[in-house]
């Protein structure tokens, strides 16, 4: 056994302490949590710890081997960037939902078993909702709705292929699985959600830019990275991978080069890197799994910088559209140096975190042979730089001067950023740390002359792309408008939905109800006076019968006649209409009438079934 | 009224000056170019300035694709979904 207990536990037992602090003592609380995690997971070591009998199985929750152990670190580390980040930030439900977050999280990273990495999924559902609705927005009201929707479609699924799982196995050990059969390609679509897929991303850039400035902190570092930790975990060396990972890092850019929101041009190029990492899982090689690893811990990095450092912006002038913004590198030069540690990053610039991860998945895939995703992957890479690199700190800092003057925002924001910014620029120029925590064994040079110019030459020419383009007014000019995403088909399905719900189902329904009721009502009329409707029958046939005869012959006999019964039918008439006094408008009737029509319904009732039933 | 300070890019000569900076180093990057070598995956990212033509390629046909054809498909008003 070993002296520590489950990171997860640390995170949302923790979370609950929350609220018992107020001010400094608060604050203080938020920043030792990950730091107490933090030297808790340095005493942790390769193996399986935690484990409980429960029912037949066995749960686990500590899987602890390298893999594991790198997201963890790297979990642990943007938690207490994120917390400090968010340090003034009042409401105590939103500390306590991002600690819970990170808790599932990491929970999931360490889950040896089916059942607690499904707990810990959705935990991490629920409480991502909750920071979306801190938003405290109509749109982040509805957006965190979809989120949690969405999420709880993919943790059933994920629910349904372990079910299966461990239908088929027996165990419900969570290991390699490969995509073989029902139960894999459920768990597949499960973790697919998350990791943002294809067409099953929409969620993800629907939901980020509506949470709070530093809630999308949070949200840009775990949900995907977890789903990547587990698909590298389950399905490494799936082909299909390489190319969803492919597809991944090629079509969001365009949506972010026309997107207005800057936080949603951001959580676009988010799905593009994670492209990068499960393209890295697909190729499956020492070097490629290596590569995904490495770019999912400096991605977590210099993703929350970006997301910190336009985070920065919405807090200090509360707006995040480029229409919007534009010349704060004026007031606001440290979040504008930050922020272009963030861009470089993420564009892979020599000296930053980004090139010596990224180059990993694209030599990789080099290596393999495979030159159609190798020129995606390059394609990609320029995108990227393209549309993070440029497009986000030139709209916000620089571009037409918008007129805001603000100021820098708080200190621990600005600590926040700065440590975050260390590590991005640390990672780069000292790569060895990092590449000892990789799962395989590190051979990988990243700075060879001919790589470092071939990145530089690849980044530089887009840039020259940036500019002539806007030089020349054909950039797309930033509109305010909704591009349409893959979220239409739900949400406009949601709409039809409910109208179908509202107008043809409900009108159906009120016929059904008045047909029945209707029909009920007559069957009691009927059965409190059986004899009425016969009666009814025979007097106007009997009526109808007379006065045809009388209108053919004119004999006195057959005009009383008709005179009596015309009588009669007026008085039914009025019994059909009030109902049957008895005693006064008709004699009583014997019993013995009734019970010979019991007798003549029983009679064909046993006459229909002796003929067509027996 | 305190007359604001005046920054890095509103005089007009630094934007021009940053720009000319800019394109020195495509120059020099297209130059050192020649004189490294290569370790190739395929034949043709051993050319030299294969990146560069490439980068400056992608991003233009990135943006007008954007511009010309998602856009055009996929834009609506901002109020659509309300």
């Amino acid at each position: 056994m070993i002296n520590a207990i489950p990171p997860a536990i640390i995170f949302i037992l923790g979370a609950f302490l929350i609220p018992l602090f107020r001010g400094k003592l608060r604050s203080a609380y938020l920043l030792i949590l990950p730091v107490i995690a933090f030297l808790n997971i340095l005493n942790m070591h390769e193996g399986v710890y935690w484990t409980v009998r429960f029912l037949d199985y066995t749960i686990i929750f500590g899987k602890v081997d390298k893999l594991s152990l790198a997201f963890g670190y790297i979990f642990i580390i943007v938690a207490f960037i994120a917390n400090l980040y968010a340090l003034r930030v009042k409401d105590p439900g939103q500390h306590m939902s991002a600690c819970i977050y990170a808790g599932s999280a990491l929970g999931i990273t360490f889950a040896g078993d089916l059942l607690t990495l499904f707990i810990f999924w959705e935990f991490m559902a629920v409480s991502a909702a909750y920071l979306i609705w801190a938003g405290k927005t109509k749109d982040s009201h509805a957006a965190g709705f979809r989120y949690l929707l969405v999420h709880l479609f993919g943790g059933l699924c994920l629910l349904i292929g372990a079910v299966i799982h461990v239908h088929e196995t027996g165990s419900i050990e969570f290991g390699y699985l490969g995509l073989n059969g029902l139960a894999s390609y459920f768990i597949f679509i499960g973790f697919g959600i998350n990791a943002a897929f294809p067409v099953l991303h929409a969620w993800l850039p629907d939901a980020y830019p509506e949470s709070t400035f530093s809630g999308t902190v949070f949200l840009s570092a775990y949900t995907t990275k977890s789903a990547v930790y587990v698909l590298a975990r389950a399905f490494p060396g799936t082909e299909i991978l390489i190319w969803i990972g492919a597809a991944m890092t090629a079509f969001p850019i365009f949506y972010a080069v026309i997107e207005n929101n800057l936080r949603r041009v951001l959580s676009y190029s988010l799905i593009n890197q994670v492209g990068f990492m499960v393209t890295g899982i697909g190729i499956g090689t020492a070097l490629s799994l290596n590569g995904t690893v490495a770019h999912a811990f400096s991605h977590i990095l210099y993703k929350a910088l970006l997301f910190m450092s336009m985070g920065a912006v919405l807090h200090q002038t509360g707006k995040i559209n480029a229409t919007d913004l534009g010349g704060l590198y004026k007031t606001m030069p440290l979040t504008t140096i930050f922020c272009i540690v963030g861009a470089a990053s993420i564009s892979g610039f020599p000296l930053t975190s980004g090139f010596v991860s990224k180059s990993m998945i694209v030599s990789a895939s080099g290596y393999g042979g495979m030159y159609i995703i190798w020129f995606l992957l390059i394609f990609a890479s320029a995108g990227v730089f393209h549309h993070s690199g440029i497009k986000i700190p030139f709209f916000a800092f620089f571009s037409h001067d918008s007129g805001i003057r603000t100021k820098e925002p708080p200190l621990n924001m600005l600590l926040a950023m700065g440590i975050a910014a260390f590590l991005c620029i640390f990672i780069g120029v000292f790569p060895g740390p990092l590449y000892s925590i990789l799962p395989y064994p590190v051979d990988y040079v990243p700075y060879t002359a001919a790589h470092v110019m071939e990145m530089l030459q690849l980044l530089f020419f887009s840039a020259l792309a940036f500019t002539l383009l806007m030089l020349a007014g054909i950039y797309p000019a930033e509109i305010r408008a909704v591009n349409l995403d893959a979220d239409w088909f739900y949400r406009k399905f949601g709409r039809a939905f409910l109208w179908f719900c509202n107008v043809p189902l409900t009108g159906f329904r009120l016929a059904v109800q008045n047909f029945s009721s209707g029909a009920i009502k007559s069957l009691v009329k009927f059965s409190s006076d059986p004899l009425l409707i016969p009666e009814i029958i025979i007097r106007y046939t009997l009526l109808n019968f007379y006065q045809i005869l009388s209108a053919i012959s004119p004999s006195q006999h057959l005009k009383e006649k008709r005179a009596a019964l015309e009588f009669k039918a007026s008085r039914l008439q009025k019994i059909t209409e009030s109902g049957r006094v008895y005693g006064a408008d008709m004699p009583r009737r014997p019993i013995g009438l009734g019970v010979l029509l019991s007798f003549i319904f029983i009679f064909i009732y046993a006459l229909i079934y002796l003929l067509f039933v027996k | 009224m305190k007359k604001e300070k005046e920054h890095f890019f509103d005089k007009p000569g630094n934007f021009k000056k940053f720009l000319g900076g800019f394109f020195i180093s495509l120059v020099l990057l297209i130059t050192i170019d020649f004189f490294i070598h290569k370790h190739p995956y395929f034949a043709w990212d051993g050319y030299p300035s294969f990146y560069a033509a490439f980068g400056f390629v992608a991003c233009v046909g990135l943006v007008l694709g954007a511009k010309y054809i998602l856009r055009i498909i996929v834009k609506r008003k901002e109020d659509y979904y309300d």
